[in-house]
C-alpha cells in the first residue's frame, strides 16, 4: 500500500524580496557604512572631518574677492574671505613669469602644440600625426626663445640629411651599418661645422622669419615649470631605458660605468645637483664657457630622473622570464633586434606605473628649480609674498599653485592607470 | 658518415673587432673606456685650469677655522667661536633628526592611512584616497611652505598667553604652549637616582626580550600560546614605575612659563623644525600608505583563505600568515622612502632650519669660497647614507626573499 501523499507543490515559489535593510540605499549604507560598531565611529567621524573642513572652507572661497587692488583692500571688506585678487592681479606672472606681455601669445600657443604634440604619442589611433610630435621640439624653442626661424630649422636640415645620406648609403654602396653610420655622423658633423651657418646666413637674407629673442631668466611661472619638466620627462626616457640595458650588460666596463652613475646620482639629492648645475659647472667646463642657466637645469633635472627611470626600467627587466630572453636568441635575433621587439615592449609594460610616477616626481621636482632663485611658480609666490601690496597673503597663492600642480600630476596618474588596463593580455 | 665541414678559417681583418661577436664586445668596452677616460681628464683638466685661472686651491683645511656664524637649533655644544667643521657635523645631526622624527611619523600614518584605505567602509576609503592622492600630488616644497606658513601664521604669538584673560591657552594642561615662535614642551629633569630608574627600565626590557622567546619556545614545544603582549606590557610598565615612586619621583618634568614677552624653560621645537618634519612625514606617509596597501593586497586571499580553514582567528590570521608576507613585500620600498625623505630633508633652506645643506653646503661654503670641497663633502655625506640604507636593504632581501630556485 502506498502512502498517501496529500500535496507535492508543482510549481516553484516566487523569491520574496529581501529584506529592506539588504537593498537599496539602505542595504548600501549598512553594508558600506554601518556594518560594525567600529565603522559606525570611522564613517561619524569621517564625516564630522569633511563637515568643518566644507564648513570652513565653502564660505572663505565662495565670497572670496576678487577684484580688489591690494590685500589690505580685502581685509578692510571682508577679513574672514579669501582674496583671489592676488591671482586675478598676478596670473599672468604665474603663467609666464618675467616673459615680456605682448609676447604671452607664444608660450599659450607653445602650450596648445605640445597638447596636440602629445596626442599622437599618448593615444595610438592618431599615431599618424607623429610627425607633428617630432617637429615639436623645435618649434616650442623656437616660439619660446624667439631668434631666427632658421637657425632651429637648420638643426632638422642637417639630422634629416644625415639621415638620408646613411640611408642611401646603405641602400647603394655599403653593407656594413656601423662604417656608413660613422660615415654619416661625419657628414653631419661637417654640415654643421662648415656648411650650416652661411646657409643659415643666405636663408635670412632670402626669408627672414623671425621672433624677437627672449632671455631665459625671463622665462617663469608654470612656462618654467612645463619647459624643465616636459624636456626632462622627453630626455630621460631614452637615456633610463640606455641607463638600464647598460646595467644588465654583461660587459663589465660598461656595466661599472652604468651602476656608478645610476647609484650617484640616487644617492643625492636633486637640491644638490642644482646647486652643481649653478655653481659648480663653472668649474668643469672650459674657461670662459657660460652657458644657459635652464639649459643647464634641464640637463641635470634630466641626468637625475634618468637614473632613477633607469632603475624601474631595470625592475622590469628583472621581471620578465629569463626565458624571453633565450627565446629570442634562440630564434636568431640580434641583442638589438630582441632588445626592440620581444624584450623592451614587455618590460615597459611591467614598468609603466613606475615610469609614470617618476614622470610625476620629476614634474614635482621642477619646483626645486626655485631655490637656485629661477623663477618657478613658488619661487614666484615669495616674490609676490614680497610686494607691499600683497604681503601676508598665503594660502590663495598656495591652494593655486598646489591645484594647477595637482591637476597635472593626477592627469599623469590616471593615464598610466588607463594605459595599464589597456595594455593587459591576461585577465 | 659525412663530418660537418667547417668553414675554411679567415684570416683575422680589421673590420672583425666591430663585426664579429668573439672582438665586438672587448673592442666596445675598450672604446667606451678611453671615450670615459677622456672625458674625465677633460674635466679635471677644465678644473685645474679654472682654480688656476681663480688663484684657488683644492684643500679642506677650511674645516678647522673658526666658522663665525651662530647656529639656532644644535644637538651638540656649539658657538659662533667652533670651527666650520663642527658646524658641518651640527647640520649633519640636524639633517639626522629631521629625518629619524619623519621617519617614523611617517611610518606611523603611512601605515593607519594605507589600512583604512583598504577599509570596506567607503567613506573612509574615499577620504583615504583624497589624503594619498592629495599629498602625491602636489610638489613637497610648496607643503613644506604650507606647514610652515600654518604654523607661523595662524598661531598666536608668545604675547597672547599673557594677562588675566588671555586670548590663548596652553594645551594638556598648562603643559604646551603652541606659538608662532614655535612649540614649547616640558622637559624631563633627571634628579639623583633617575639613573637607577633607566638601568630598571633597560632591565624590563631585557626580561621582556627573554620572556617571549621562552614564550616562543613554548609554543614550538607544547603548542600553547601565552599572553605575551600583556605580560610583556605588565613588565616594562610596573617594575619602573613602582620604583619611581619608591624612590620619591626622582624625574619632573619642567614646565615651560611665560616670562616677558617669550617662553622659558622646556623643549623648544621652533616651527622651521616642525614644519620640515611635518611636511616630510606628511608627504611620505601618502606614499607608505600605498606601499603598506599594494602589499597587503598582493597576499593572495587563499592565503587568508586556508588559515581560516586551518581553525586560526582573524587576529592570528594577521599576525601569523598576512603581515609576515605582507611585509617582504612592504619593507624594501618602505626603506627606499626612508631614505627619499632623508634627501627631501635637503630642502630645509625654504624654511630656515640648518640642516647639513644650510651649515656646509650653504654658509660654510659662502664664507670660505670653497665650492668644490664643500659641494663633494655634502655630496659625500648623503651618498653614505644612501649606500648604507641600500645596502641594508640588499640584506634585507638577501635573507627574507623566497628563494625559487
Amino acid at each position: 500500500m502506498m502512502t498517501k501523499i496529500a500535496f507535492v507543490r508543482k510549481k516553484e515559489i516566487p523569491p520574496s524580496a529581501p529584506p529592506i535593510t539588504e537593498v537599496g540605499l539602505i542595504g548600501w549604507l549598512r553594508q558600506n557604512l554601518f556594518s560594525s560598531w567600529l565603522n559606525s565611529i570611522l564613517t561619524v567621524l569621517s564625516v564630522y572631518f569633511i563637515v568643518v573642513i566644507l564648513w570652513d572652507f565653502i564660505p572663505w572661497a565662495y565670497g572670496g574677492h576678487w577684484n580688489t587692488k591690494s590685500l589690505r583692500e580685502c581685509l578692510d571688506l571682508d577679513p574672514d574671505v579669501a582674496c583671489f585678487s592676488v591671482l586675478t592681479a598676478r596670473w599672468k606672472q604665474l603663467l609666464f613669469g618675467l616673459y615680456p606681455a605682448e609676447e604671452y601669445w607664444r608660450p599659450t600657443l607653445t602650450f596648445m602644440f605640445l597638447l596636440l604634440a602629445i596626442v599622437p604619442i599618448l593615444f595610438p589611433r592618431f599615431f599618424r600625426f607623429f610627425w607633428f610630435s617630432i617637429i615639436y621640439p623645435g618649434l616650442a624653442v623656437w616660439l619660446l626663445w624667439g631668434g631666427s626661424f632658421w637657425s632651429i630649422s637648420i638643426v632638422y636640415i642637417g639630422l634629416t640629411l644625415g639621415a638620408l645620406f646613411f640611408l642611401s648609403l646603405i641602400r647603394r654602396y655599403l653593407k656594413n651599418y656601423m662604417v656608413a653610420a660613422i660615415l654619416a655622423f661625419l657628414f653631419t658633423v661637417v654640415f654643421f661645422l662648415f656648411i650650416s651657418n652661411p646657409l643659415v646666413g643666405l636663408l635670412n637674407v632670402i626669408l627672414p622669419i623671425s621672433l624677437p629673442f627672449v632671455e631665459s631668466l625671463k622665462m617663469g611661472g608654470f612656462t618654467l615649470s612645463l619647459i624643465v619638466g616636459v624636456t626632462g620627462i622627453v630626455a630621460s626616457f631614452p637615456i633610463g631605458i640606455l641607463l638600464a640595458l647598460g646595467r644588465q650588460s654583461n660587459l663589465p666596463v660598461i656595466k661599472m660605468i652604468c651602476v656608478g652613475f645610476i647609484e650617484f646620482i640616487r644617492g643625492v639629492p636633486l637640491i644638490t645637483l642644482l646647486f652643481v648645475a649653478s655653481v659648480l659647472l663653472n668649474y668643469f667646463l672650459p674657461p670662459g664657457t657660460n652657458f644657459d642657466i635652464v639649459l643647464r637645469v634641464v640637463i641635470m633635472v634630466t641626468l637625475f630622473s634618468a637614473a632613477y627611470m633607469a632603475e624601474v626600467i631595470r625592475g622590469g627587466l628583472a621581471g620578465l622570464p629569463l626565458g624571453q630572453h633565450e627565446a629570442s636568441a634562440s630564434l636568431g635575433l640580434t641583442y638589438w633586434q630582441s632588445q626592440r621587439l620581444i624584450i623592451m615592449p614587455q618590460a615597459l609594460k611591467i614598468s609603466i606605473p613606475g615610469i609614470v610616477n617618476t614622470f610625476i616626481g620629476l614634474f614635482k621636482d621642477t619646483t626645486l628649480v626655485s631655490i637656485i632663485s629661477l623663477r618657478d611658480p613658488v619661487g614666484l609666490a615669495s616674490t609676490i609674498r614680497a610686494d607691499q601690496k600683497w604681503n601676508g597673503i598665503y594660502w590663495e597663492l598656495y591652494v593655486a599653485i598646489g591645484l594647477m600642480f595637482f591637476i597635472f600630476c593626477w592627469g599623469m596618474s590616471q593615464y598610466s592607470q588607463y594605459l595599464e588596463r589597456k595594455l593587459k593580455t591576461d585577465k | 658518415m659525412s663530418s660537418p665541414t667547417l668553414p675554411p678559417s679567415e684570416s683575422f681583418k680589421f673590420s672583425m673587432l666591430l663585426s664579429d661577436t668573439r672582438y665586438r664586445g672587448l673592442s666596445l668596452q675598450v672604446i667606451t673606456f678611453i671615450i670615459f677616460m677622456a672625458v674625465f681628464f677633460w674635466l679635471v683638466d677644465n678644473t685645474i685650469k679654472n682654480l688656476a685661472l681663480l688663484d684657488k686651491d683644492v684643500s679642506f683645511n677650511f674645516l678647522w677655522l673658526r666658522a663665525g656664524y651662530d647656529i639656532n637649533q644644535r644637538l651638540i655644544p656649539y658657538t659662533s667661536d667652533s670651527t666650520h667643521g663642527m658646524a658641518a657635523l651640527v647640520g649633519i645631526l640636524n639633517t639626522l633628526l629631521v629625518a629619524f622624527v619623519g621617519c617614523i611619523i611617517a611610518t606611523v600614518l603611512g601605515l593607519f592611512v594605507g589600512i583604512l584605505r583598504l577599509s570596506k567602509n567607503w567613506i573612509v576609503a574615499k577620504l583615504m584616497s583624497a589624503y594619498i592622492e592629495g599629498f602625491r600630488n602636489v610638489p613637497i616644497l610648496l607643503w613644506i611652505v604650507m606647514v610652515f606658513a600654518l604654523l607661523t601664521e595662524f598661531t598666536p604669538a608668545p604675547r597672547a598667553f599673557k594677562g588675566a584673560e588671555p586670548e590663548a591657552t596652553m594645551l594638556f594642561f598648562e603643559s604646551v604652549a603652541i606659538t608662532n615662535r614655535g612649540t614649547y614642551f616640558p622637559a624631563p629633569v633627571l634628579a639623583e637616582g633617575a639613573y637607577w630608574l633607566l638601568l630598571c627600565f633597560g632591565l624590563s626590557i631585557v626580561a621582556v626580550i627573554y620572556f617571549i622567546r621562552y614564550a616562543n619556545k613554548q609554543k614550538k614545544d607544547t603548542g600553547k600560546s601565552l599572553p605575551t603582549f600583556w605580560i610583556s606590557v605588565a613588565v616594562i610598565i610596573f617594575p619602573t614605575l613602582i620604583l619611581f615612586f619608591a624612590m620619591g619621583q626622582p624625574v619632573s618634568l619642567e614646565y615651560p612659563y611665560l616670562k616677558g614677552f617669550n617662553f622659558k624653560d622646556g623643549i623648544h621645537l621652533r616651527n622651521s623644525f616642525l614644519a620640515l618634519t611635518l611636511a616630510l612625514a606628511f608627504y611620505t606617509s601618502a606614499f607608505i600608505a600605498e606601499i603598506v596597501r599594494a602589499g597587503i593586497m598582493a597576499v593572495s586571499k587563499g592565503q587568508s583563505e586556508a588559515a581560516a580553514s586551518l581553525g586560526l582567528r582573524p587576529n592570528k590570521i594577521m599576525s601569523l600568515i598576512i603581515l609576515p608576507q605582507a611585509l617582504r613585500i612592504i619593507v624594501p620600498p618602505l626603506i627606499s622612502n626612508y631614505l627619499n625623505l632623508t634627501k627631501n630633508s635637503s630642502l630645509a633652506i625654504a624654511v630656515g632650519y640648518m640642516d647639513v645643506r644650510g651649515t656646509l653646503g650653504g654658509i660654510t661654503l659662502n664664507q670660505t669660497g670653497r665650492e668644490l670641497e664643500s659641494m663633494l663633502l655634502l655630496m659625500g655625506f648623503y651618498l653614505a647614507v644612501s649606500l648604507l640604507i641600500s645596502s641594508f636593504i640588499n640584506y634585507f632581501n638577501r635573507s627574507f626573499q623566497i628563494v625559487v630556485r
